[in-house]
């Protein structure tokens, strides 16, 4: 561990490889999986195919957050109504009974959609750790070609297999085209 | 790597080898004529019973051609990549919609059995009737019967077949041309489909009407194709055709339409009660109220339950869309409780204080389906099990989920 608390000292975040195209990039994906690496991600302009497999991603959590809040908001909607159509303002609609709960599915629906899509997108912000104001990987001027035609790798100084030197010379023997160093 | 790998297909894996699938043809074709032949013996003396059941069963099987049509029409109009591997399935499918027109024939002579409004006695004593008489008169009926047959057979069989001479010509603009005809297909389809289920079930109870009706019956063809090509699929890879063609991002997808289409029926059909139920007008509620008291009562309970809560909980894992048996047993379920739905909707109006199980139903489902079966096998060996001329096949047969 004293290797990781040194770099941290060093002021580094990690390390940022470039990688000249989706199929190398892939394959880099996978010898990273393959050696245990935690603190990494790769970042590319476009969705790879296979790329989730390649870096060993597990199926996302979003789904459960969806399915609670979804199910979870469907019954805050037809309890509301329940409350309201039977102890706060007890009102006889059209010979109907007080808790008539056909009239009631539509908004608890309504109630579960509006539940559900909250999970998924907080779900997913929580997830993706964001917003965040700042990343340190936007210190690489290099790192902008991410959103055109550039394939990144990048490690994390914090991962515990990380060596800077190591770690570099490695990334290179992957096909990296280029590796940089990224100050936190 | 899956992923830059383009999957090809051998020319083994098209065509029905071997007499397995001969045999199982000529099987189902027995099986059919057996029962058509004990309907025919158990004809005398339960006259209404044989044309209320066979209509279910009709209806049953209808359902599952209909789909296929609407299935295909689809696919083209959304110029869809990832069911072109199962789309020919669909096509040998809906080809059966000309046997239909011949199946349809009892029903026509059957028609004072089923439909009281065909009673010209009736109509008379009954003001509601006479106002709908334009509409719900004998002679307009089997004309819009030929109508609609003509058109179903007309374009299942004009797309069967151009689809099946592509696989030779190879020619893109054969899709081209389906994907234009597909648009003014579906509006067609959408209207017949409509207009048939209300003649055939709806006007059983000519007093009552739901717009929501065709909905109804079209949410019920979709997801029986849907439960039909799992099944085929399943069927034919056991029998080690179509290996490495269908693939579990396949299988994946038409899960997803089940479980799509159990929603969408629950949801056409939670509306059509809901209005009615909320609007409260007798002549609407009535046909609720039959299926809502008596022993029709333990039906509805069943098919909600039945046709969505336990579909919808056991659809809604990922793994269940991933694995034949369970996706099978979803399959066979659904087939099952789209059955139900069908008999729910035919017969409250013949056995008014609850479902009484007659063995007609059991003759005419197997007779209508064994010939449907031997159709549908006759049909499938007749041309390639995949499009081999389709420029999306490529396509399909790489296709993954993201």
């Amino acid at each position: 561990m004293s290797l990781t608390q040194d770099t941290a000292a060093d002021g580094l975040y990690g390390l940022l490889a470039e990688f000249s195209s989706p199929e190398t990039l892939l394959q880099a994906c996978e010898k990273v999986r393959d050696r245990g690496m935690s603190a990494w991600d790769a970042h590319t302009p476009f969705p790879i195919h296979g790329l989730e497999k390649a870096m060993g991603l597990k199926r996302s959590i979003i789904p459960l957050f969806v399915l609670v809040l979804g199910l979870g908001g469907a019954a805050i909607g037809m309890l509301m109504q329940w409350w309201i159509a039977t102890k706060a303002y007890p009102l006889v609609i059209s010979g109907k009974p007080l808790f008539s709960w056909p009239a009631f599915v539509p908004v608890a629906f309504e109630c579960g959609v509006l539940g559900g899509a909250l999970g998924a997108v907080f779900g997913f912000l929580g997830q993706a750790r964001l917003p965040q104001h700042n990343h340190a990987l936007f210190n690489s001027e290099n790192f902008e070609r991410v959103t055109d035609d550039g394939f990144f790798i990048s490690v994390e100084a914090a991962d515990p297999n990380f060596d800077r030197e190591e770690t570099e010379q490695w990334l290179l023997d992957l096909g990296a085209t280029r590796v940089e160093a990224i100050a936190p | 790597m899956e992923h830059s790998q383009h999957r090809t297909i051998s020319a083994d894996d098209l065509k029905l080898a071997g007499d397995g699938v001969g045999r199982l043809t000529k099987i189902c074709g027995a099986i059919g004529i057996l029962g058509l032949l004990a309907t025919f013996l158990l004809y005398s003396g339960n006259h209404q019973q044989f044309y209320f059941s066979y209509l279910v069963s009709f209806s049953f099987w209808l359902s599952i051609a209909l789909g296929a049509l609407i299935f295909v029409l689809i696919q083209y109009a959304t110029r869809a990549g990832w069911s072109v591997v199962v789309r020919r399935l669909a096509e040998h499918t809906m080809a059966t919609l000309p046997l239909f027109a011949l199946l349809f024939i009892p029903i026509a002579f059957g028609l004072h059995e089923l439909f009281h409004w065909s009673h010209a006695e009736a109509v008379a004593h009954d003001a509601l009737l006479q106002k709908k008489s334009g509409f719900l008169n004998p002679g307009f009926f089997y004309v819009r019967a030929a109508v609609y047959f003509a058109l179903w057979s007309g374009l299942a069989l004009w797309f069967r077949r151009r689809s099946l001479i592509q696989d030779l010509s190879k020619d893109p603009l054969t899709t081209r041309l389906l994907q234009s005809v597909s648009a003014p297909g579906i509006v067609l389809f959408g209207v017949t489909v409509t207009f048939a289920s209300f003649d055939w079930l709806m006007s059983l109870d000519p007093h009552w009407y739901s717009t929501a009706f065709g909905v109804y019956f079209f949410a019920g063809c979709f997801l029986a194709i849907h439960a039909v090509l799992i099944l085929l699929c399943l069927g034919l890879q056991s029998r080690k055709i179509l290996p490495g063609v269908v693939t579990f991002e396949h299988y994946h997808d038409l899960g997803k339409m089940l479980f799509a289409f159990v929603v969408f029926w629950a949801y056409i059909g939670f509306s059509q009660f809901m209005l009615i139920w909320y609007a409260n007008i007798p002549e609407e509620t009535l046909w609720y109220q039959n299926r809502l008291q008596g022993g029709w009562y333990g039906v509805t309970v069943a098919l909600v339950v039945g046709h969505f809560a336990l579909p919808f909980l056991f659809l809604l894992m990922r793994d269940v869309k991933r694995r034949r048996a369970s996706l099978r047993l979803a399959a066979l379920w659904l087939l099952a409780v789209h059955f139900l739905d069908l008999y729910w909707l035919v017969m409250p109006t013949l056995h008014t204080h609850g479902a009484e199980l007659h063995l007609l139903d059991l003759t005419t489902f197997v007779g209508i389906g064994g010939l449907f079966c031997a159709a549908l096998g006759i049909l499938m060996r007749r041309g390639a099990l995949v499009p081999i001329g389709d420029p999306r096949l490529v396509e399909s047969l790489s296709f993954e989920n993201i």
